[in-house]
């Protein structure tokens, strides 16, 4: 906060330069590139990592056999380094002897170029995340689905309810509070989306270039400048400090209601 | 958790978080005590190689002894790594950046802009052999007329090209590229033996691709930044510039002769070179080494020839700076040092001696550190024990006479990251719109350019 407005060269005293930092940032046409780009992989990455950990763990709570290897093959890659994650991926992803391309020229499908593709950049990284990071949504989801008493269920069933009205009616009823303290959480960690960018596309490719990334930039490539980097960092703080309150508000009302 | 409780934990998270901050800015810069009561003056130095380079490591610790015993009183505590941008200011802002360090020829104007270094003019009349350094080379680590640091070695880019899948394409290896547009014939044939083989390569990653744009522009007689009065300006937005990235947009997607795989950076084109994949790129003669070394490469198969273009050539180099805080007494010892290590015409025999019998390469072209009888000196000890394909750097050798050395901008890092976007753009993109990308990296260029004292 205090070097946001500042420029320091870590030798000398820090000197006072007032808003010129955030000014500095404001005029950067990255900026709003940066913005745009986090809101959009949020944005996609909610779409995947919220709904698909969602119905993976209805899926597997409805299994008969095999449940603890699902549940376990589905936590598996948040146990792994993230950036090994990442660099796997790099290889899947790769377009001249990558895996995914390998898949698809074997059945004469179209290939695509992934991280190298302005239009396919993006979801590239977000498939990426989601895969590393929904085994903690859906494990939570389980738990959440393991508390449904079983009798509702019946009940339902004995009304004449399908799959769809019991999930619509009696599951996602009783999970509203998981769901939105997940949406919260990941709110806040998606936005922080750095070592996908960072590693899969690099810093300078203004198609991925996230807040964070820009934040390493100003730091550490272009700019050299902590005061600029500390800035950027203030305004990341503001906007995820907001969705946090709006978190602990959710959970201390839960918490009142329990 | 109820309030309270989240009151109470938050509470001492921001107190930890603080005071963490504190720590890490006002740094834990006590000086160590002096060692023993013989050391008048102990120096840090970094640039030790890692343990994985056995015999240059050995070199160094053998190097540390023979110093330390001809100058008694002098303590040399060497440590490993060179310059990181990304913990430079680090380690400079918690006490542990080394007295002596090392830098690339990009980090002196910004580490003297930002006074983060120390100044050596006064100590500079005890050591005559300094002004036998080329004095284009001075300037690199001067500024106003003052001298901040020591070069150290010196390179400039050719054309490195697999003189192998030359012969494999029908093309003539004693022969290589003169101009651009030779090169993207050249690279249309060596692509077309299929099998992943790559025409030419390039780079568009970590401050890589800004590095080669600026080579390539220098090479058809433009520039990357320009004086203009008292202020530096971008340059690169003309009919240069767009001839550099229209060359790279035709080569990747009209003759799909650059390969699929973009985002490259340094490592990765010695890769695909030693491994057979590459046909041509731009480089600096120190790479053969490194891919016989670290790729499996084979030195037969490389070949070294001057910039395509011809019109000048970007020149770069290494060497050390003093940190901003270290007393005199620690410049005097660390000039010392590097005046015994690195730059010392009494040693250069001795030292590619060692190099030869440890079968390492001597003789790989580079432009000339020294002037006067220490380049005469210098010459001397590489043709004595030079030991490579000489044949294979010939064009280089014969072509280069002609070719102007061109230092790298201002603040060429930071312009670089700003240009590895075009770069990566025209070699991921085939729609990119070349115009908008150098008009957009000028716009951010002029502002790092406007810093520039």
């Amino acid at each position: 906060m205090i070097l946001s407005f500042q420029q320091v060269n870590f030798v000398s005293d820090p000197e006072w330069v007032g808003f010129a930092n955030f000014s500095a940032i404001f005029h950067d046409p990255l900026f709003w590139t940066a913005w745009w780009n986090t809101v959009t992989f949020t944005g996609i990455a909610l779409a995947f990592g919220y709904v698909v950990p969602f119905f993976l763990a209805v899926v597997v709570n409805e299994m008969r056999h095999f449940k603890g290897y699902f549940r376990v093959a589905v936590y598996l890659p948040v146990m792994l380094p993230p950036l090994v994650v990442v660099l796997l991926w790099q290889y899947f992803y790769d377009p001249g002897n990558g895996l995914f391309n390998t898949v698809l020229r074997g059945l004469h499908l179209p290939e695509s170029q992934w991280t190298q593709s302005p239009r396919m950049a993006m979801l590239s990284l977000v498939l990426v995340s989601t895969w590393a990071n929904m085994g903690t949504a859906t494990i939570m989801y389980l738990a959440a689905l393991q508390n449904i008493p079983g009798e509702l269920y019946e009940a339902a069933e004995m009304e004449g309810a399908n799959v769809w009205q019991r999930l619509w009616h009696v599951t996602i009823p009783h999970m509203r509070f998981i769901l939105a303290v997940l949406l919260m959480l990941q709110i806040v960690a998606t936005m922080q989306v750095f070592i996908e960018p960072f590693q899969l596309t690099g810093t300078t490719n203004p198609d991925t270039i996230t807040v964070m990334v820009l934040i390493y930039r100003y730091a550490f490539t272009v700019n050299h400048d902590f005061g600029m980097a500390a800035a950027m960092s203030v305004l990341l703080f503001l906007v995820l400090g907001a969705f946090s309150v709006a978190y602990i508000r959710l959970v201390s009302r839960e918490g009142m209601r329990a | 958790m109820n309030r309270g409780t989240f009151g109470k934990v938050a509470v001492s998270g921001l107190v930890a978080f603080a005071a963490s901050i504190v720590a890490l800015v006002t740094g834990c810069s006590k000086e160590k005590a002096a060692a023993s009561e013989s050391v008048t003056t102990s120096i840090t130095v970094n640039a030790l190689p890692p343990e994985t380079e056995t015999f240059l490591r050995q070199q160094f610790l053998d190097d540390v002894k023979s110093f330390e015993a001809k100058n008694a009183g002098i303590k040399i505590d060497a440590r490993e790594g060179k310059m990181d941008p990304r913990t430079f200011t680090t380690k400079l802002a918690g006490g542990q950046l080394e007295d002596v360090f090392y830098v690339y020829f990009t980090d002196p104007a910004n580490l003297i802009a930002k006074k983060q270094v120390a100044e050596i003019t006064p100590y500079l009349k005890d050591f005559p052999s300094v002004a036998q350094i080329r004095p284009e080379l001075m300037k690199v680590f001067s500024a106003g007329g003052k001298v901040y640091g020591l070069p150290w070695t010196n390179y400039s880019m050719g054309l490195l090209y697999n003189r192998t899948l030359f012969t494999k394409a029908g093309l003539d290896p004693n022969n290589p590229p003169k101009t651009w547009p030779d090169v993207r014939t050249a690279a249309k044939k060596i692509a077309a033996l299929g099998d992943g083989v790559v025409g030419y390569g390039d780079y568009s990653k970590s401050n890589t691709g800004g590095w080669h744009f600026t080579a390539e522009i220098y090479s058809i007689g433009g520039d990357v930044a320009v004086k203009d009065g008292e202020t530096w300006k971008a340059a690169f937005n003309d009919d240069k510039g767009k001839q550099v990235l229209q060359q790279l947009k035709d080569m990747r997607w009209t003759d799909n002769a650059m390969g699929q795989r973009q985002f490259l950076e340094w490592a990765d084109l010695l890769q695909m070179m030693a491994s057979g994949k590459l046909g041509m790129y731009i480089a600096t003669s120190d790479n053969i080494p490194v891919m016989v070394s670290q790729f499996k490469g084979n030195y037969d198969d490389y070949g070294l020839a001057p910039m395509p273009g011809g019109k000048a050539t970007l020149a770069g180099g290494e060497g050390f700076m003093f940190n901003a805080k270290a007393t005199p007494e620690k410049i005097k010892a660390g000039l010392k040092w590097l005046l015994f290590k690195y730059d010392n015409p009494e040693r250069f025999d001795e030292q590619q001696k060692q190099e030869a019998t440890a079968k390492r390469p001597v003789g790989l072209p580079e432009p000339a550190l020294w002037v006067g009888d220490a380049a005469k000196k210098y010459t001397a000890a590489v043709t004595a024990y030079a030991n490579l394909p000489a044949g294979n750097y010939a064009p280089f050798n014969a072509g280069s006479g002609g070719v102007q050395l061109k230092l790298e901008p201002p603040l060429a890092q930071q312009i670089y990251a700003v240009l590895d976007t075009a770069m990566a753009k025209v070699l991921t993109d085939q729609n990119a719109d070349i115009g908008a990308l150098l008009a957009d990296a000028e716009k951010q260029a002029n502002v790092i350019l406007a810093t520039v004292k």
